[in-house]
């Protein structure tokens, strides 16, 4: 194998620091540092360092996503041949699955090839290091948008989420908004006809009238019966965005998040129970002489596995770069997402999913719970140095 | 009243080449040099001149804005060499010795029935302020300060580094003259730390707090106990000083002598005959290890704090361990995959060197990734013990915002309390020098 790193060498001598080529510098060395970690040693601080990095970190979250997106690639395909007659008898497996990936496949191109570019030409202009934040965000999009979405709107709500959301805040690790949901949310705004009503979650519902395609939360928010059971719901042969629908597929992710350390298990935990309680006190409503609604009598455990909320806690909730910083922090905008997410659902018809907007809404406020931790961290200290010395010095 | 500190938070980082538990008289060096940039702010005034004799305890140089702030030979020799570097900065004062010392002669003096002016002058003109470190600020003392407190850690927690219990178990009456002497120095107490192996020998030391600590490094290090036992603020100073050192201040107080013994712990996967060798201060650290390739990194100090040494140069004015690891400059292919490359350790669990976590790693210096924003949140808490938020600190440091710094605690930290964070981040943040950058801000701007 030295030969390969040999002729990359090669190939990097016009992009060294003097050679004319030297500000593409960025691209180059993210392409070879993805194939090779650098040999780079420690010039100063500890000789020794940990194995892990930041592309490691992303990778795993991306190994954490393929369950769910396998998952929601054959999901798409039989969500639309079911409804068939021709396939009356059963679904087999790889149809499902190879149209699911015909439709998907194409976005996860376009969601890449677009982020990738914006992120390698502003790491040019800038002159830093590509970061490899985008490689989660970017298969993240497609993932959560509905399946039929044209591929120019999936795009444009990458250049949006790339441009607005992060690097006008400065690019990875300073950006206030969860980058992918920016994008869905962005969609969500620009495009309403696409990403809403009960025609697009289902692949080509819109073009067939026999194919229906309403999401569960649709169907409370229009008091119309539910047709899945419990069990539909948990497992995730339900409509719904790509990647949303399957529990299970996705707490495979995050057991695989919460072992690695990668996803704080506090904010999966605290969002579920915040969820949890907001609809339990629904579901207390006609205990309470209030009749309620078809949403609200909804029983507080199926909350949990229908929709995007799950998805959303596991894998958007947790980006640390949004989310609080703060061990206690993390406690409390954990459970504000999961209360605020159910909250939003049963009191909005025009939101039928609340998930996206309760994490960007907390996402707004994860400064705000952090600052007032670190006060109380604060005040504990300039208590004790007045219980010290019997007044309060300070340098400024 | 002592009290005992448990540790929780941190990370005790096992590699190999451990020292075995054997006591070397290491060969004479030829030179030994004191490095003035070893005491960090002070700027050296020189007293004698390049080809000057001079005995063991004979004052070198002294700082400029502390005329009492004395610094003294080691050995007794002649002065080979004033060696500077840019901007004319000394950053070596070599020494050529002689076959054997000679000691000048302080006089003998009781440090029990001293008044505290008469031990404090003992203890600065035989060169022993140089030993005592100020906090906070991690900085070389005033000689005019009387400090709140004096902490002395005998807990030895760093990665292989000397076993402080064994340093000194043939130094117990030097070390209680040394505490005897410390006690006139401060207005508060002598806290002293110990760990299983050191209370052995200390326990029947009297005059000071004994504290027992337990627990991953960096319980060990002396600004996580004082921040459990008694934490720094604005406004207060204390000392602290090297165990073995107080041995060495108590013998100039026994003896009249300034004997500058040091017990190096030689260790790390690329050394040799890992063992203790009994030297001088400011020793070759070649006439230890030989000339080594660079293939091999010479660390005067332990793996985390150290600094880097080239063949020739001379070990740390502070250090009691020399480490030998291997340099790590090359590639690793699909170096990101998780799983792999399990030899290496990982805090994190995207490595499965966690399953085992007794196994002995010999790691290289490499980087083992490139420096990124800041993204993974709370993995710098699980490795510093303090009530402190490490992260906000360091940003705050980056910022330069000194109310921000303050109320965050930086008067409590020193870099050395960071190295874990410089090891475990995985943004490669190289945290000691952004709270060295950030102490320094604030002696400029507070003092």
């Amino acid at each position: 194998m030295e030969w390969i790193r040999q002729k990359l060498d090669q190939f990097k001598v016009p992009f060294n620091k003097g050679n004319k080529l030297e500000k593409y510098a960025p691209a180059i060395n993210a392409l070879d540092t993805f194939l090779y970690t650098p040999n780079h040693t420690t010039q100063k601080g500890a000789h020794v360092r940990d194995a892990v990095d930041l592309k490691r970190t992303m990778i795993t979250v991306v190994l954490a996503l393929v369950p769910a997106l396998i998952f929601g690639m054959w999901n798409g395909g039989y969500q639309y041949l079911h409804q068939l007659p021709e396939y009356a008898g059963g679904v087999p497996f790889m149809d499902a699955f190879l149209h699911g990936a015909w439709k998907i496949l194409p976005m996860i191109a376009v969601s890449y090839g677009v982020g990738l570019g914006i992120e390698f030409a502003f790491a040019i202009f800038r002159g830093h290091e590509v970061n490899e934040g985008y490689l989660v965000t970017g298969l993240l999009i497609p993932m959560i948008m509905p399946i039929d979405i044209p591929l120019w709107m999936v795009a444009i709500s990458v250049v949006f989420a790339v441009v607005i959301g992060k690097e006008a805040f400065g690019g990875t690790g300073m950006n206030i908004l969860n980058p992918a949901l920016t994008a869905r949310a962005f969609a969500f705004f620009a495009y309403p006809t696409f990403m809403s009503g009960n025609k697009v979650w289902v692949s080509e519902a819109s073009n067939i009238d026999a194919v229906s395609g309403e999401t569960i939360l649709g169907s409370l928010a229009s008091s119309s019966d539910v047709p899945y059971s419990a069990m539909d719901m948990f497992t995730g042969i339900i409509p719904g965005s790509i990647a949303e629908t399957s529990t299970i597929c996705i707490l495979a992710g995050a057991l695989l998040l919460v072992l690695t350390k990668v996803g704080s298990w506090r904010i999966i935990l605290s969002a579920f129970i915040g969820a949890a309680i907001m609809a339990l006190i629904f579901n207390a409503l006609p205990n309470m002489g209030i009749e309620g609604n078809a949403l609200t009598n909804f029983p507080w455990y199926q909350h949990l596995i229908i929709g995007g909320l799950s998805f959303g806690i596991v894998f958007m909730a947790t980006d640390p770069v949004s989310a609080a910083q703060t061990t206690k922090g993390k406690w409390i905008y954990g459970f504000l997402i999961g209360f605020f997410a159910v909250m939003i659902r049963v009191f909005n018809p025009a939101y039928p999913e609340g998930i996206m907007l309760a994490i960007l809404l907390m996402n707004v406020f994860a400064p705000v719970i952090d600052h007032y931790v670190i006060q109380a961290n604060i005040n504990r200290r300039k208590k004790r140095a007045v219980s010290a010395s019997g007044q309060l010095k300070t340098a400024v | 009243m002592s009290k005992d500190i448990r540790i929780k938070r941190g990370l005790t980082l096992r590699l190999k080449g451990e020292a075995e538990k054997q006591v070397v008289e290491a060969p004479r060096s030829k030179t030994y040099a004191i490095k003035p940039p070893d005491f960090y702010t002070v700027v050296p005034k020189m007293v004698v001149k390049e080809g000057a004799t001079v005995l063991a305890g004979d004052v070198l140089f002294f700082s400029k804005y502390d005329e009492n702030l004395k610094f003294t030979s080691p050995i007794s020799g002649t002065i080979k060499e004033v060696k500077r570097a840019e901007k004319r900065r000394i950053i070596e004062v070599i020494v050529d010795a002689d076959p054997t010392d000679s000691f000048k002669d302080f006089g003998k003096m009781n440090a029990s029935s001293s008044t505290a002016e008469a031990v404090k002058g003992r203890v600065f003109e035989s060169g022993c302020g140089a030993f005592l470190n100020q906090r906070p600020y991690d900085i070389a003392v005033d000689s005019k300060d009387t400090p709140k407190a004096i902490f002395i850690s005998a807990v030895t927690t760093a990665p292989l580094a000397a076993d402080l219990g064994f340093v000194l178990k043939d130094k117990v009456a030097a070390f209680q003259e040394g505490i005897n002497a410390l006690q006139k120095l401060t207005s508060g107490k002598v806290h002293l730390s110990v760990d299983a192996s050191s209370e052995e020998i200390l326990k029947g030391i009297t005059g000071v707090e004994l504290h027992k600590v337990t627990g991953p490094h960096p319980a060990g290090n002396v600004g996580v106990q004082i921040h459990k036992l008694d934490p720094i603020n604005m406004g207060e100073k204390v000392w602290t000083i090297g165990a073995e050192d107080v041995a060495i201040l108590g013998n100039v107080f026994l003896t009249g002598e300034f004997r500058a013994d040091r017990t190096i712990a030689l260790v790390g996967s690329e050394a040799k005959d890992q063992k203790y060798y009994k030297l001088k201060i400011g020793a070759n650290s070649s006439d230890l290890v030989g000339q080594v390739s660079d293939d091999i990194r010479i660390i005067s100090g332990n793996v985390l704090t150290g600094t880097k040494l080239s063949n020739n140069q001379y070990i740390g004015f502070f250090d009691n361990t020399l480490s030998l690891i291997p340099e790590g400059n090359t590639y690793r292919m699909f170096g990101w995959l998780p799983f792999t490359y399990n030899k290496i350790h990982s805090n994190s669990r995207t490595s499965f060197s966690f399953l085992f976590p007794k196994k002995k790693y010999a790691l290289t210096t490499n980087l083992n990734g490139e420096e990124r924003a800041l993204v993974v949140t709370g993995e710098m808490e699980e490795v510093l013990p303090m009530d402190i938020y490490p992260m906000q600190l360091l940003k705050a440091c980056i910022a330069g915002d000194i109310e921000k710094m303050e109320n965050l605690g930086i008067y409590e930290v020193a870099p050395e309390d960071f190295a874990l964070i410089d090891y475990v981040n995985t943004s490669k943040l190289e945290a000691q020098d952004i709270i060295r950058l950030g102490l320094d801000l604030m002696i400029t701007e507070v003092g």
